[in-house]
């Protein structure tokens, strides 16, 4: 799922600044998983807001606000609004955007990664949506994603105990992934050269990329 | 260097070699740069130019690289990719060999939380060794990175890489060694060596492997300039291992004579590694010492 975490209240504040209307949209996907805008932190926020400004603030929370359906059934409560803040992805805050230009959106939350739920609420990073999957050659760890150098042919010369020489416990993705394919019995796989890649997100007109435009 | 042997000729030659390094300002004093050249010069056969190490933005080793030129030494620009994406990288290779730069250095480069601009996007586009692989491309086949398009005029560069035998995983060390040769390195630089009973064994799987025979491989050493300085290396340096005996040297000294003790320390393990198979010269990495590798070089009878 795409992980965000709320912006701090200041900042949220900050852009509604001179409102005297908002609508706080939450979204039952992606952010609902990761409790940063689901039902719960839609109607926290909207309390924070309307006790803290006096403002008038409505609620909703939107099925997806990835999806142009869902967004669409917003729009009966937009009437009167100045503002809406989007407690969806950095998706969701531009589709709202995009179908309702007249009216300012925000983003209440900071969109961060693709990632998995773990124990207690964490969440971690495990995908930069590269568009040039090469799991199937790395024992099925991301070493873009998880290495802090990005590096495809091995470790680099940092690693220690296990851990990445940049700090936070992190993981060296190569240790792990060396582990895994010595386990699999597929070491030798390690040996050979992966060429650069040719980013797919780059190439000539695939950035804004869309699947299945006609 | 006028007539004399460049750092490729020596080694070609069956020579023993050694380079240095020298770690460009963070200014753009380009004295600073001149004045340690000068203590390089005619001492060792090449040194070493840092890319921004650290992550600190210093002055670029491009730069400081022909300024060394103009001085009469020999630089190995270390060139990482942190910095700069494959349209950048082999830009520089051409204007590095255009400027008469005869030695490159791959290197995936401290990460760039360490420095001072933590905030830096890192842009590692493409690997180090994915980097030894583009340069040795741009030299042997004559063409850019994805392209069939011959270049009108090639580089011909001597491509170095660097390895940390001690790194872990380790028995992974040898293999990623024999991936950046196999990619085109055609000389190697390690990470500073203490226990040279532990890389007399890593030599030996390197000899056995025939690496030594297709790359050749200088042997790292760093002067201890304290006992702090050792523990340092211990506790915050991946792959550095100072035995105890030697910490235990650094310790007894006096203050006095701590830099020459370390000084000692370092000519001796040299005298080890020039005797291990396989070892085809010496990198000496004198932190911010340019002043004493003229020193360790006669100390150790490295006369170049």
């Amino acid at each position: 799922m795409i992980v965000a975490e709320l912006k701090p209240y200041d900042e949220i504040k900050s852009y509604l600044k001179g409102c005297g209307s908002v609508l706080v949209a939450g979204c039952g996907t992606c952010t609902s998983i990761c409790h940063s805008g689901g039902l719960r932190e839609t109607d926290a926020v909207a309390s924070r807001l309307s006790l803290d400004t006096g403002m008038k603030v409505k609620s909703i929370v939107i099925e997806r606000q990835c999806d142009d359906e869902f967004v669409a059934e917003i729009e009966y409560i937009l009437k009167g609004v100045d503002a809406v803040l989007s407690l969806g992805c950095g998706a969701g805050v531009q589709l709202i955007a995009e179908m309702y230009q007249g009216i300012r959106v925000y983003p209440g939350l900071n969109t961060e990664f693709a990632g998995t739920s773990h124990d207690r609420g964490i969440f971690i990073e495990r995908c930069r949506l590269c568009g040039n999957c090469m799991l199937g050659s790395t024992a099925g760890i991301c070493p873009l994603t998880r290495c802090a150098k990005g590096l495809q042919n091995g470790p680099c010369g940092g690693s220690e105990n296990g851990k990445c020489e940049t700090g936070d416990a992190r993981e060296c993705a190569w240790c792990l992934i060396i582990e895994r394919m010595k386990a699999q019995g597929r070491l030798d796989e390690l040996y050979s050269f992966a060429e650069p890649v040719k980013w797919p997100g780059q190439a000539p007109g695939r950035y804004n990329r869309g699947i299945g435009v006609k | 260097m006028n007539g004399r042997l460049t750092l490729r000729d020596k080694l070609e030659a069956g020579m023993f070699a050694v380079t240095g390094e020298l770690g460009p300002p963070k200014g753009c004093d380009g004295d600073v740069v001149r004045k340690k050249a000068a203590m390089l010069r005619g001492v060792v056969d090449a040194v070493n130019i840092t890319d921004n190490q650290t992550a600190i933005v210093r002055m670029s080793s491009f730069a400081a690289s022909v300024i060394c030129l103009q001085e009469g030494v020999e630089p190995v620009m270390q060139t990482t990719v942190r910095d700069r994406n494959r349209i950048a990288l082999q830009s520089d290779i051409l204007g590095a060999a255009a400027l008469g730069i005869k030695n490159v250095l791959c290197l995936s480069g401290d990460h760039q939380s360490f420095g001072d601009q933590p905030g830096a996007r890192g842009v590692n586009d493409i690997d180090s060794i994915q980097l030894v692989h583009t340069v040795n491309r741009m030299c042997s086949d004559k063409k850019i990175l994805h392209s069939e398009e011959q270049l009108v005029s090639a580089p011909d560069l001597f491509i170095g890489a660097v390895c940390n035998p001690f790194a872990e995983p380790r028995d992974f060390r040898p293999m990623r060694l024999k991936k950046k040769i196999d990619a085109g390195a055609r000389f190697i630089q390690t990470q500073c060596i203490y226990d040279t009973g532990a890389f007399k064994e890593f030599m030996k799987k390197i000899v056995d492997m025939g690496l030594h025979q297709k790359a050749y491989i200088l042997a790292g050493v760093m002067p201890l300039k304290s006992a702090g300085m050792a523990d340092y290396l211990n506790a915050k340096v991946p792959g550095v291992m100072v035995p105890k005996s030697m910490i235990g040297r650094m310790r007894s000294a006096s203050k006095e004579r701590a830099a020459d003790e370390g000084i000692d320390l370092c000519c001796e393990i040299i005298n080890e590694l020039k005797s291990i198979e396989g070892v085809s010269g010496i990198h000496i990495m004198a932190i911010e010492w340019e002043h004493r590798v003229r020193d360790i070089v006669e100390r150790a009878k490295l006369r170049v």
